[in-house]
Formats: C-alpha cells, sequence, structure tokens
C-alpha cells in the first residue's frame, strides 16, 4: 500500500479507471489511423496556439481542419491486397455453376433443350415442400438444382433426384441419388470394382493372417477354436442396399464425391451406433463397438437405412411387374415394380387420414442381417453361430430364420409405433385452403425424413443429423464377456519350493533307493545266468 | 428473432431446414402485431416452433424494457391465437423432466409417470406406485425455460447492462467482424450470469462491466456442444446447439443481423457424449 492510496481511498480504483478511459481513447480507428486522443491533443494545441473568438462555435471545424490538414496517403496498401476470403473463393466456384454449357456455341444449347434430361424439376418440388415449412432457402435450392445438373451432364445417368441435406458439425452434406443408364455404367463402375476387389482381399487377409503366420513358425503353437463369424457378402449393385448410387458434396458447386457400396457389417455396426457426422468424408468414425470403415461408409448406411425406413409414395403410384411376377415369386421377396400408368392420384385429403394405409414403402426393408434379401450363412459355418448373430442384432422386430422383411409397396399403416406413437404424422398443408393444400408425412422414426404427395406429384426429403429416434436413451452395447480360463487341474497347480531339509531328505531317499538297487542287482545277474 | 423482420430473416436459418411457409410468415405478420399491442410489449420474438406427434406449437417471447426481466411467453398452434404459458416454476421443471417421449400437440395432455419406491426394511418392505401427473402446457413451459437456459445466445456486444442494471438492446453494436465472429469467447448465453464468479480475477479484470454480464459459451460442457459453420464462405455464421439439436443461431458478421430460432421436438439431447 503507497501512502497516496491512505489518503485517498479509492484512488487505486480511480487510477484503474482512468487507464482503461485513456486506453480506450488511444484506439486508433481501422480505417483512418488516427485516435481520439491524439487527435484532441492536437485540436487543444491549436486553439491555443491560434486562440481564435468564440472557440466553442467553430469547434467542429477545427477540428475537421485538422483532420484535413493531416498527410495521409492515397495509397492503402490493405485495401488494393487482394481479398482472398473464403467468401470469395466459394463464389468462385460457386460462378462456375451459373455460366452455359455451350456458351462458346450456340449449338449445344439447342440440343440440350431436346434431350430428355432426367433432372428434376427441383424448383417445383421445393415449393410443394415450401409450403408444408419443409425444406432450404430457394438460393440454396437453385445452386443445388445447377450443381445435379453439372452432375448428370458429367455421368450417364438415368435417374436423379435429390435426396437431402445431412448437416455435420463442420460440414454439411448434400446427398444426390442416382440410377445409371444400363450398361453405362462400367466405365465408372470398373475402378470401383478394382478399389472392391482390393478392400475384400485385405478382409480376406486379415481372417487368413493369423492361421498362415502360425503354420510357418516350428513350434506347435495351440491353435484358438474360434473360427471367425462368416462375412455376410455385400449385395450386388441395382439390388437389395446398393440399389441406387449415392453422390455427396459438401457444398453447391464443390465436386460430387461417389460413395462406396455399402456391406451388411457396416448397416448392423451403424445400427449399434450414434455419432455425429463431421462433414469430412474421409474422417475417422470413432466409436465403440469399432465402425468398418471410415465416415464415407458410415454416411451411406445411415443413408441405405434412412431410405428403406422413410422412401414412401402413394399407393398405386407403383405396381410390380406381372411379367417378372411369376418368375420371381419362388423366392418370396419381389424387388421390382414399375410405375403404374394408369395412376390417378388419390385426392389429398385421403392421403393425409391418420389411417395412413394410403401410403406404401417403395425402398425395400433391410433385414437384421444387413441386406435386403437374405443370405444362408449356414452354409459356411455351424448353426450355432446364426444364432449368436441374431441376438447381437435384436433392433430391428425378432424374425424367425431365415429372416423375412414387409416386402415391397407394403402400406406404412403396418410400420412399429415408435415409443408409443405412430411411425408417420400426416398433415395438410394449409388448413386454411384445404383444397389446395398438398399431403405431407412426417416421420417419426426417422426426424427430419418427410413425404408429399399431390395428384400424381411425390417426393421424399431428408433434412437432419442422420439419427434414428428413440425413446430411451442410447446406450452402448456392452463389451464382450470375459473369456473362459483355462481349467484348473494338478498338472498346472502352483506347488511350494521345497526346503534345503526337503531336498536332502529327498537326495537321501534317492542314493538309499540306488544302493539298494545296487545290492539287489547281482542277484538279479545270477538269476540270469541260470 | 425478432418479429418485425420475421419473414426476411427467417432465410438465414434456410440452409439448416428451418423455413416457415408463405401462410404461416403472412399469419404470423399479422398476429405478432396484434400480440405486442395487446400486451404493450416493446418487442415481441418469434422463439421457434416445438414439434409434436399431432400438431405443433408455434412460440413467441414478448418483452418490455429489461430484456431479462418480465419476459413473457405465448404459444400458438395455428399462428393466429395466442395463450399465454405459465411461469415455468422449479417443481414444474424438475417434474417435466420426468416425461418421456414427443409432446403430443394437445396442451391438455396429461403425461403419466410410475415410480415404484420401496416402504420399510427387510421382509416387510411393500412396493407403492406413485403416480406424477405432468400437464402438457406446464412440460412446454418449462422445456422453453430450459432451452432459454441452456442455449439461447446472443453475440458479445449486442446487449448492455445499464447502470440501472436493466438490460437493453446495444444500439452502437455494429456486428462482430469475420475472424471475432469464429471465436466461441465472442457469443454469450442470454441469460443471468452463473460463472462469472468462477473466473480468475485475472480474467475478470479485463472484462467491460457494461458488455461482460454474462457468461461465454466458451466454458460449456461437454465441449463440442456448439457446432460453428459459415456458410456462402464466410457471408453468414450458424452456430448449432447439439444439446438442443434444433436451436440455430444466425449472425451476418460485420452487421447487427443476428438471431436464433429453435425448430425442434423440445427434447435435450442426452446421448450427447457418445455422439461426439
Amino acid at each position: 500500500m503507497t501512502d497516496i492510496e491512505h489518503e485517498f481511498p479509492g484512488y487505486n480504483d480511480k487510477n484503474k479507471e482512468f487507464q482503461k478511459a485513456k486506453a480506450y481513447l488511444l484506439q486508433s480507428s481501422t480505417a483512418t489511423g488516427l485516435n481520439v486522443y491524439d487527435h484532441l491533443s492536437r485540436v487543444l494545441g491549436k486553439i491555443l496556439d491560434e486562440r481564435p473568438d468564440n472557440v466553442v462555435d467553430i469547434f467542429e471545424d477545427i477540428s475537421k481542419d485538422c483532420k484535413r490538414t493531416k498527410f495521409t496517403s492515397d495509397v492503402d496498401t490493405i485495401q488494393d491486397k487482394v481479398d482472398r476470403s473464403t467468401e470469395v473463393a466459394l463464389a468462385q466456384i460457386q460462378r462456375k455453376l451459373f455460366t452455359r454449357v455451350g456458351e462458346d456455341g450456340e449449338e449445344e444449347v439447342a440440343q440440350d433443350e431436346d434431350v430428355e434430361t432426367p433432372l428434376p424439376n427441383l424448383m417445383e418440388l421445393c415449393f410443394f415442400f415450401e409450403q408444408a415449412a419443409i425444406g432450404l432457402n430457394r438460393e440454396e435450392v437453385v445452386r443445388i438444382w445447377l450443381a445435379m445438373k453439372n452432375l448428370v451432364d458429367n455421368h450417364p445417368l438415368q435417374h436423379v433426384r435429390f435426396w437431402g441435406k445431412i448437416l455435420g458439425t463442420e460440414q454439411n452434406y448434400y446427398v444426390a441419388e442416382v440410377e445409371y443408364r444400363e450398361g453405362d455404367e462400367e466405365e465408372d463402375e470398373e475402378e470401383e470394382a478394382k478399389e472392391a476387389k482390393e478392400e475384400d482381399k485385405d478382409i480376406d487377409k486379415d481372417a487368413g493372417e493369423e492361421g498362415e503366420d502360425e503354420e510357418t513358425e516350428e513350434d506347435d503353437i495351440p491353435k484358438p477354436d474360434f473360427k471367425s463369424p462368416p462375412v455376410v457378402p455385400k449385395e450386388e449393385n441395382r439390388t437389395g442396399a446398393n440399389k441406387k448410387t449415392y453422390f455427396v458434396c459438401n457444398d453447391p458447386g464443390k465436386p460430387w464425391v461417389k460413395l462406396p457400396m455399402v456391406s451388411p457389417n457396416q448397416i448392423s455396426a451403424a445400427r449399434q451406433i450414434k455419432k455425429y457426422f463431421t462433414g469430412r468424408l474421409d474422417a475417422p468414425v470413432v466409436s465403440y463397438p469399432p465402425f468398418p470403415g471410415n465416415e464415407a461408409n458410415y454416411l451411406r448406411s445411415q443413408i441405405a437405412r434412412i431410405s428403406a425406413g422413410t422412401h414412401i409414395s402413394p399407393s398405386g403410384f407403383y405396381q410390380f411387374d406381372e411379367e417378372e411376377e411369376e418368375e420371381e415369386e419362388g423366392e418370396g421377396g419381389r424387388d421390382h415394380f414399375v410405375e403404374n400408368i394408369d395412376f390417378e392420384g388419390i385426392p389429398v385429403r385421403e392421403l393425409a387420414d391418420p389411417s395412413l394405409s394410403n401410403w406404401v414403402h417403395h425402398v425395400q426393408h433391410i433385414l437384421p442381417q444387413g441386406r435386403c434379401s437374405w443370405w444362408n450363412p449356414v452354409q459356411k459355418a455351424e448353426e450355432d453361430f446364426e444364432e449368436d448373430e441374431e441376438e447381437e442384432e435384436r433392433e430391428e422386430p425378432d424374425e424367425p430364420e431365415p429372416e423375412v422383411g414387409p416386402p415391397l409397396l407394403t402400406p406404412i399403416a403396418e410400420d412399429e409405433e415408435v415409443g408409443g406413437m405412430p411411425a408417420w404424422t400426416p398433415t395438410l398443408s394449409s388448413q386454411l385452403i384445404s383444397q389446395f393444400s398438398v399431403a405431407v408425412m412426417h416421420s417419426n422414426l426417422w426426424p427430419g425424413a418427410h413425404a408429399f404427395a399431390i395428384d400424381k406429384k411425390f417426393e421424399n426429403i431428408y433434412i437432419g443429423y442422420g439419427h434414428k429416434y428413440k425413446p430411451e436413451n442410447y446406450t452402448p452395447p456392452n463389451p464382450p464377456p470375459i473369456q473362459e480360463e483355462f481349467p484348473s487341474g494338478p498338472e498346472i497347480t502352483e506347488a511350494d519350493d521345497p526346503t534345503p531339509e526337503e531336498e536332502a531328505a529327498l537326495r537321501a531317499a534317492q542314493q538309499e533307493a540306488a544302493e539298494a538297487e545296487e545290492m539287489e542287482e547281482p542277484e538279479g545277474d545270477d538269476d540270469e545266468d541260470d | 428473432m425478432e418479429s418485425d423482420c420475421l419473414h426476411i430473416y427467417i432465410d438465414y436459418l434456410g440452409s439448416s431446414g428451418i423455413i416457415l411457409s408463405s401462410e404461416e410468415k403472412a399469419a404470423l405478420q399479422t398476429s405478432l402485431i396484434i400480440l405486442q399491442n395487446e400486451n404493450k410489449f416493446y418487442r415481441v420474438y418469434f422463439w421457434g416452433k416445438i414439434l409434436g406427434v399431432k400438431d405443433n406449437y408455434f412460440i413467441a417471447q414478448g418483452v418490455y424494457k429489461d430484456e431479462f426481466a418480465g419476459r413473457r411467453t405465448f404459444y400458438s398452434k395455428d399462428c393466429i391465437h395466442w395463450g399465454l404459458l405459465p411461469h415455468a416454476t422449479l417443481e414444474m421443471k424438475t417434474k417435466s423432466k420426468l416425461a418421456k417421449g414427443r409432446f403430443t400437440g394437445d396442451p391438455s395432455y396429461e403425461f403419466e409417470h410410475v415410480e415404484t419406491r420401496k416402504i420399510g426394511d427387510g421382509e416387510e418392505a411393500t412396493e407403492e406406485e406413485e403416480t406424477t401427473i405432468i400437464k402438457e402446457e406446464e412440460r412446454l413451459s418449462s422445456v422453453i425455460a430450459e432451452i432459454d437456459d441452456d442455449v439461447r445466445i446472443i453475440p458479445r456486444g449486442a446487449f448492455i447492462q445499464v447502470p440501472t442494471a436493466e438490460v437493453v438492446k446495444n444500439r452502437s453494436f455494429e456486428g462482430l467482424s469475420v475472424q471475432e465472429s469464429a471465436k466461441l469467447c465472442n457469443y454469450m448465453h442470454f441469460r443471468e450470469a452463473k460463472r462469472l464468479d468462477l473466473k480468475s480475477l485475472l480474467q475478470r479484470a479485463n472484462m467491460d462491466k457494461a458488455i461482460d454480464f454474462m457468461d461465454s459459451i466458451e466454458d460449456d460442457v461437454p465441449r463440442g456442444s456448439w457446432t460453428m459453420q459459415f456458410e456462402r464462405g464466410s457471408g453468414l455464421l450458424i452456430l448449432r446447439s447439439l444439446q438442443w439439436p434444433g436451436y440455430v443461431f444466425y449472425h451476418v458478421p460485420a452487421s447487427q443481423k443476428y438471431g436464433s430460432c429453435y425448430f425442434g421436438t423440445g427434447e435435450k439431447n442426452m446421448d450427447l457424449p457418445f455422439m461426439l
């Protein structure tokens, strides 16, 4: 404590306030580099030098004068620097979307108009969704639309639709669902097939590695009885969970990335974990149980699960192909359907009926196994493994062997309840002018999944974090049970070391026995001689 | 989000899937003005929407001169008729935490929570069931209060505390610069400070009493419960809460435009530690 503080209590506080105030006044403007403190002292100095009359009336003028006479350079080194902020960078990327394809030659444009394009009328769909307060910004939708047009131009696609948007912690994913034109996909597929093969090899290697290593070693190390469960094979392209191909991008205008095909073990692992997406496709998925693959695989399996659970259409819009029907009936599940040309449209009122009987699923249900069509693992492994697997994957309702899911085009009224509430909530987009409204379905199982229908138009969309709704909190699965110990027996039981006395006694006993033998031996020799 | 520019500013949240239909926008424009006028509010905020299984609730809040004291919450199912929600008491909040599942959409619906308790010791123990009844209206009110308490945020400097302890809008708030807006420490919980006393003297020495009278979200637990994203390059900052999925805050850097909305089911994300 200094003397001055004794005399004036609170001096320190005032001093601090003063310091703060001065520091504030000394802050120089980012635009001109001036600060109030210097400027005021200059103005006051000028006034005291010149001593004009009625100085208070012309104070502003003096202040202005002071500012004007100060030398400043016209060149702003900072402002003239090229600003490459992220905003500009993105705008540069997106500008490419808005340039017309055939800007160098008019013919191409004319051609484009004639050719039937698989590009959907996204703006129209956006309009319907917007009536139901679902969707994205209109500007954003236009950008997505243009980005999808890019996708269509660069790949031989037969069918394209905007699947939805998945929110991540760092970036978001825009997802486009595509189908290649028959036969045209090979080019694109070849590369992927190679990759896939390598992946499969890796898996095989992992499985086989342990065995091989042991064989090379000389010592006969006991081999474990455990046989790794057979890997459920991936579904072929264009069937089951891999029926459609998906492209994602982080921002419209950035390149579209094709997602890898989904494998059943990825789907079953994805069912057991709940993780936020980061927005980077190569990010690892750190979870328990470990997820086989990185975020791209996780994203793909969530997309498969969401599509299977929430893609619905008004009943009657699709129908089974009658010619194919007979062939496939033997196998149980039919996986092909065609558009019903005679579909007349269902009145909106009936679509929004809470009985939900007028909507059907048009994507195959994914079985607990992680495939849409059941694959029999018994042909490879023992039966007891199958039981294990079923126990592990009891997220879906128990199903008898072989696993059977609801067939295609099952009404959503048969969907299971979610924690006591129906799986879908039907609404009309407008209560006030209901004759022009659209029927909207909100999924309660996958919050963020919606569908609308009016006349012959319908569409599904998903905007959300990509997680299933569970009434209970998430509990990670238990760790596997502890392995059994080796059965304890006398040969591995630990015994006390003998004391020196005991050792000595043993030695003495052995010696005695040896001597006794020697004594007996000559007798034995005699016997032999006889 | 302030009601007077709702129809324009709601567009900033569109990228998160928060959209109002034209009908809703038109209805809100009409009814919020009337709400403000009838209750003589200084300002009316459109708070968001809570999705129920059968119906949704639209929520609006009105404030008088002080932003903290006397904030009142209204709900509506059709965007036109607004009903006052009861003030969330501590008892209501503890009770409503027992209610499980989504909101139904009927304010008079009663959730039941049955708790079995053991009375007596040893062999004489008998189980007794105690039923708690939670009205949806009360649950709604307490969930809103909880969301406000947990995640409602504003940029630093947007509100000031005047010497009479009232909290008012800062007229000279110019927005955060792009660099500043990327820092979590520049966003404050818009509630009475709870953690300010925990800060060290050294940290508190640099605080401005008029501005730093709230907690910053930098110290929120768990770390990572906020995701920050720049949309359109750096033209729009979006902060989403993962603790209350559906709460979205936006700020256009270097402008006075900021606001937030909650569009969600009204359920707290308890699984957050597993999901990061």
